[in-house]
């Protein structure tokens, strides 16, 4: 999937124009090649096609299916899909309305309305296989290439989940009929092979002289495996299994190629009828075994090394017959591949032969070459289990031949979708493999069907890891064992209100710049551009409270499908530890990666300069900007940057307290890309603070007016901090019930607020001045004598020492040491009456008043 | 204010209310006393005791012995301890600073005000958290206190005045303002029944007899004329509580089986122990050299009011112009006056003593003077550096007169001429 990074790939049209549009100069195709420099190897994508598209998430492209190819007038190679989604994009809230668990591999199909479905060529990736099932039924087996095959079984559109329309299904399944045709059409586009196909045929198969060997070795040991112990078994799949890396594997898989176009058409045509007889299956696949245990006799001709090769011939012939009439009954439906093949049989022999050495010629062939091949394989791969099963039971005897044949094999691709199911669910293995050895009627049989599981599930398990933990787990506060009291009286009800952290219903007196912004985000979403606004206030002043309460809106808008879905992000400066962080937060809420800061910066950069063509707008909240600032300020240079970006698709809303800051700290190139959409939160007035705490309290009758009005006053002249007159109005609360517990006056008055506001705003430092000891106090004045003395607001211990003594006389005390004068000293400068010097230089240590002298003489005559 | 407190830490678990406070009051006035009285008030409470969370930083907790938490990254690995979730974190190894924050944010922020358990943060010393980088972790915890997440209180402990000032203005204005001031403002009366109900012995002690007679003999130690005199001055100096239990403590450590009342006499010598100058303490050791380098170096103190000094102002050997000339070689140039002779003050005094002293080796002398330096009594005006030769290094005296005349009163077999020296300063010339 990364070949797109790694290798430049080449857009070119499959064929001529279809049709024309002269007015809008945009001209249809049927299909587009996808060229790799590289490797010198294309790959033809169709209409009706399945295929992957670059998305968000790098190791995430979209599901979706090719319905329309152009050019526009601009030449652009554009391109029309119907998308799929997969579970990973569907809201994680909606996901428990499947009420069942969703393989990897399921995708749904799209009708969310709000995507785009025009996109770019360029970001096609490959083509895949989406298989349309009905509800009920289990995923088949997916063997090597996962990343391949996906399927649906459900529609999704945005609210909820829907069965499949007859139509759909009908549709899909069509397409991957006619995916087949294309195809192998496409394989006869490569001339020469066709030219001479019998030449390359005997070349290919001298070339695989030992081949044959190979195989029956193969299948021998596994044979006597499967006589022995369940683990040699094990063992030697598990070499096979490895030997398909090997070019000699490949060979051997090649060599019985003729049964991988049927093996293909076993992927798609048997999982697609499934719904239909099981009869008519089972011909279908045995007549594909057979056709491979047949071309094995006849290219290896002689070597006896399969004990019953004549059987085999024997029972291929049999089959022969089967697959003929199962032909005649295909014929008759509208798949005219399953007719193509069946009766150019041997001619596809010799081709598909051709077609897979000339494959093995190119071993270079990038990934979509190579995956289809090498799914084959698999699919071929049991069915030369089931070939070898055949066999055995045939040479059991005669007799009982065809039903048991039919029966095994019938049994036999039910064990498969058995272990299909296994994959699925792999914590609860050993049930199910027993389970699929009681289906098979013989015993060794189904230790061949066991072979596969085992290895299947020791392979799984560790990679998916579920018995640890999971990696994601969120931590939380224990549960409170009682449940919080709800509010008895008036003043408890009312102190609940005037929380800062309740959330009133709306935010009164910010009604003008809650429109503001809410225009600029929805009008940044109907056009599905990006935009920067930078919004500033003191603190207190609703800045983050009103752009959240935009966000609600806008999503309730965004639910009511009144405007287009969009992200949102929130990032605070004050919460992250370093401003890098930022990316990795971003990035984190975007697609649920974890990355470092770096490699986070260079995703969303991608993310946001190139053209995505299923994302949504992305609503950015950047709190606390100023905190992002950085010497070479590339977090906010990159932050604002995008949003200019023709596709970014991003609004940023900036928050910081000071209305310059872009003057003031950024740069020139920084502040010119944050664009001059600003907005300015004044402070509260104090009419304001009046309406903010009487709509909180409505219907509370807990505050005299005019005490409201003091508290809203005092604050407005103070800074308008909205949280402050909260705060006084909530403990002015407390006090008043403090006080009120003999009279119950259940009111809060003037005096209450008063009280209240002289405990938050009064000085502390005459109070603690006043509070301090007698030689504390002396100190003090010696201080002061000796700044009147020198002139200079800053004095040595030793001055200041020489002063106290001499007031010490003047009173009549015993003067202290100079270890209790330190002390003193110390203390005060703990306090931070005075700011002191480090005290290791003693008597030299200067000393100053960290507050007025003239408040220090108050509060020190007023004893 | 123990009511205060207590209201609000009950509000915080009863009604999952998110607070914030600050605790101020100078050393010893029992701020987290106070807080150790509520929480234990609290926590008799059936309904809270099961609720409460808590996380103190900084002290109070038997493992930890203040000051640790000093940057927000181990401030949060230990609340992140203290709430135990490590357990939620499993073995998922921490990797930066960073995404500890998230996961500890993460917590609080599931919770809502209903169902959550409260969360109690106790600051202690609440000034070094603002030092943090940011002062990120409290703008986090005190957002949190003003959001509908987590019940959160937090509180803060300390000293300093000027606490709110400290803080930055975002964090300023999420702080709910509450302050919970401590003073000492109780008078000399009250502390006189401090004194008594320290010392006395409790109700429970299991020798009844002399738990009477210990509580008699302090009910009149507290009415003694010595033992209030004592007490008056130390009441003085300071209203730290923790001052006294130190005094308390020199004094009942006297208490042998002989002697098994402390008595006013007891509590004098403590508190003569207890007030007495410590530099004047190493005075007492010193050689009769380093007394008389001492002496010289007070004169020159008080010729040259507080200018600096060096080794070889004090020792004059050779000759004045000498002395001057190396003086003004190692001073500011603007020096105000040459040196008058007064230079050689430790030179001459040797000189005319040389009957009753020995005459010391210029080396013998330095080694005097370094050990002074090592005492600090005499402390260098800059470091002192390779190039400079330690003759001529700026020395400055860290002792007061009245220190050194203290301690000559009592060194032991000082010579008369020596003591009358020091007292003869400029007149002696």
């Amino acid at each position: 999937m990364n070949t797109r990074q790694q290798t430049k790939l080449i857009y070119s049209w499959y064929g001529k124009p279809l049709s024309s549009d002269r007015k809008l100069r945009t001209s249809q195709y049927k299909g587009i090649f996808i060229t790799s420099e590289s490797t010198k190897t294309e790959t033809c994508i169709q209409l009706g096609d399945f295929i992957l598209v670059e998305g968000v998430n790098a190791d995430q492209p979209y599901v979706a299916q090719l319905m329309d190819l152009y050019e526009d007038g601009a030449q652009h190679k554009r391109a029309v899909v119907q998308w799929f989604c997969r579970l990973e994009e569907i809201p994680q809230n909606k996901r428990k309305l499947l009420k069942r668990e969703i393989s990897a591999q399921e995708v749904f199909f799209d009708q969310i309305l709000g995507y785009d479905t025009d996109i770019a060529a360029e970001t096609i990736i490959k083509s895949i296989m989406v298989l349309p099932l009905h509800l009920g039924e289990e995923l088949p087996v997916i063997t090597l290439n996962k990343e391949q095959t996906f399927y649906v079984k459900q529609s999704w559109d945005g609210k909820c989940f829907k069965v499949l329309s007859p139509d759909t299904f009908s549709k899909l399944k069509e397409a991957n009929k006619k995916r087949g045709v294309i195809t192998n059409t496409s394989k006869a586009f490569v001339p020469s092979d066709i030219l001479t196909p019998v030449k390359k045929e005997t070349d290919s198969v001298l070339r695989s002289a030992t081949k044959p060997k190979n195989v029956d070795m193969e299948i021998e040991s596994k044979h006597s495996a499967s006589k022995s112990s369940l683990a040699k078994e094990r063992h030697s799949q598990r070499v096979a299994k490895n030997d398909i890396k090997t070019p000699t594997a490949r060979k051997k898989l090649e060599l019985s190629s003729p049964t991988r176009s049927k093996g293909r058409l076993l992927g798609s045509e048997v999982l697609g009828l499934l719904d239909d007889d099981c009869d008519a299956i089972a011909p279908l696949k045995t007549s594909a075994t057979k056709r491979k245990v047949k071309f094995t006799s006849d290219t290896s001709g002689s070597p006896p090394k399969i004990p019953c090769s004549n059987d085999k011939a024997k029972s291929t012939s049999e089959t022969a017959e089967h697959h003929q009439r199962f032909s005649d009954t295909i014929r008759l439906s509208p798949y005219t591949r399953v007719k193509d093949f069946s009766g150019k049989d041997k001619n596809l022999h010799e081709k598909d032969d051709v077609l897979s050495s000339v494959g093995y010629q190119k071993p270079s062939s990038q990934s979509p070459v190579l995956t289809p091949r090498s799914r084959r394989a698999c699919a071929q791969k049991t069915s030369a289990l089931i070939a070898e099963q055949i066999s055995l039971l045939e040479s059991h005897g005669k007799l009982a031949a065809e039903e048991d044949f039919l029966s095994g094999s019938d049994s036999s691709y039910s064990s498969s979708s058995e272990e299909e199911e296994d994959d699925d669910d792999v914590p609860c293995t050993p049930e199910k493999k027993t389970k699929s050895s009681r289906v098979f009627s013989t015993p060794k049989s189904s230790r061949k069907s066991a072979v596969h599981t085992p290895v299947k599930t020791v392979k799984k398990t560790p990679s998916q890891g579920t018995p640890r933990t999971p990696r994601n787990a969120t931590p939380e506060i224990p549960r409170r064992i009682q449940a919080a009291q709800e509010p008895a009286s008036v003043l408890e009800e009312a102190r609940l209100r005037l929380h800062v952290s309740a959330i009133p219903e709306s935010l009164p007196c910010r009604e003008e710049e809650f429109q503001d912004i809410y225009n600029f985000v929805e009008s940044k979403l109907i056009d599905g551009t990006g935009g920067c606004m930078y919004i500033s206030g003191v603190p207190g002043t609703g800045k983050t409270a009103t752009v959240h309460e935009v966000i609600r809106c806008l999503q309730r808008a965004a639910e009511n499908d009144e405007l287009p879905p969009f992200q949102f992000v929130e990032i605070n400066g004050m919460k992250l530890t370093d401003p890098h962080q930022a990316y990795v937060q971003i990035l984190e809420f975007l697609t649920g990666q974890k990355v470092t800061a770096t490699h986070a910066a260079v995703l969303l950069a991608k993310l946001f300069s190139t053209p995505g063509p299923k994302r949504k707008t992305t609503v950015l909240i950047v709190d606390e900007l100023d905190l992002l600032w950085t010497r070479k300020q590339n977090v906010m240079y990159n932050l604002f940057d995008w949003p200019t970006q023709k596709h970014s698709k991003l609004i940023i809303l900036a928050i910081a307290n000071t209305m310059d800051l872009p003057e003031r700290i950024m740069m020139n190139r920084v502040a010119s890309r944050l664009g001059l959409t600003r907005m300015s939160f004044q402070p509260y007035t104090y009419k304001q603070l009046q309406q903010i705490i009487s709509s909180r309290l409505k219907g509370v009758k807990a505050f005299e007016e005019d005490a409201v009005q003091l508290v809203s006053r005092k604050v407005a002249a103070l800074s308008g901090d909205a949280r402050r007159c909260l705060d006084i109005c909530r403990r002015a609360t407390e006090i008043c019930e403090f006080a009120g517990e003999k009279r119950t006056p259940e009111i809060v008055r003037m005096a209450h607020v008063i009280e209240a506001i002289d405990e938050m705003f009064s000085s502390p430092y005459a109070n603690a001045i006043r509070n301090a000891s007698l030689h504390e106090q002396i100190f003090l004045k010696a201080i002061l004598a000796e700044f009147r003395r020198a002139g200079v607001e800053e004095a040595t211990v030793q001055q200041i020492y020489h002063h106290h003594v001499a007031l010490c006389r003047m009173e009549g005390l015993q003067s202290p040491t100079v270890s209790e004068i330190m002390a003193i000293c110390s203390r005060l400068g703990a306090c931070r009456l005075l700011l002191v010097e480090a005290s290791n230089k003693y008597l030299h240590m200067r000393v100053r008043l960290n507050l007025g002298q003239d408040d220090v003489m108050y509060a020190l005559r007023e004893e | 204010r123990h009511s205060h407190l207590l209201e609000l830490l009950k509000r915080t678990t009863v009604h999952g209310e998110s607070n914030s406070a600050l605790i101020i009051g100078p050393r010893g006035s029992g701020k987290t006393a106070l807080l150790n009285h509520v929480l234990e008030d609290l926590r008799e409470m059936n309904q809270v005791r099961e609720n409460l969370l808590e996380v103190h930083l900084n002290g109070k907790n038997p493992f930890l012995s203040g000051l640790l938490q000093t940057n927000d990254k181990v401030a949060l690995k230990e609340i992140t301890r203290q709430l135990q979730l490590e357990n939620v974190v499993g073995d998922k190894v921490f990797g930066s600073f960073a995404e500890n924050l998230a996961f500890l944010l993460e917590a609080l922020r599931r919770g809502n005000r209903t169902s959550s358990c409260p969360v109690l943060f106790v600051l202690d010393e609440f000034d070094l958290f603002v030092h943090h980088k940011n002062q990120s972790l409290l703008y986090n915890l005190f957002d949190i206190s003003q959001s509908a997440q987590t019940p959160v209180t937090v509180i803060g402990l300390t000293c300093r005045q000027d606490i709110l000032e400290l803080l930055e203005k975002r964090v300023k204005s999420r702080f709910s303002h509450r302050q919970i001031y401590l003073m000492n403002s109780f008078d000399f009366k009250e502390y006189i029944k401090i004194f008594k109900k320290q010392l006395s012995l409790p109700a429970e002690f299991p020798d009844e007899a002399f738990a009477q007679k210990w509580n008699n003999n302090v009910q009149h130690l507290s009415e003694d004329k010595t033992v209030r005199d004592v007490l008056q001055k130390l009441f003085q100096h300071t209203k730290d509580l923790r001052s006294l239990h130190l005094l308390l403590m020199l004094a009942v450590s006297a208490v042998t089986t002989h002697h098994p009342l402390p008595t006013a006499a007891d509590l004098q010598e403590a508190s003569r122990q207890h007030s007495s100058d410590s530099r004047a303490n190493i005075v007492h050791g010193l050689s009769v050299l380093e007394i008389c380098l001492i002496i010289a170096m007070k004169h020159l103190n008080e010729v040259y009011d507080g200018e600096p000094f060096n080794f070889q102002m004090v020792y004059n050997g050779e000759s004045n112009a000498r002395a001057s000339q190396t003086l003004h070689r190692s001073l500011p140039s603007n020096y105000p006056f040459s040196l008058p002779p007064t230079v050689t003050e430790f030179q001459k005094f040797i000189q005319r003593k040389a009957h009753s002293m020995y005459n010391f080796e210029k080396p013998v002398v330095m080694k005097a003077f370094e050990h002074l330096l090592q005492l600090e009594l005499v402390k260098p005006l800059e470091r002192p550096s390779a190039r400079a030769q330690r003759e001529y290094l700026l020395m400055k005296l860290l002792l007061d007169s009245s220190q050194i005349m203290e301690a000559l009163q009592v060194y032991p077999n000082c010579p008369t001429d020596v003591k009358q020296w020091a007292a003869s300063s400029l007149s002696w010339l």
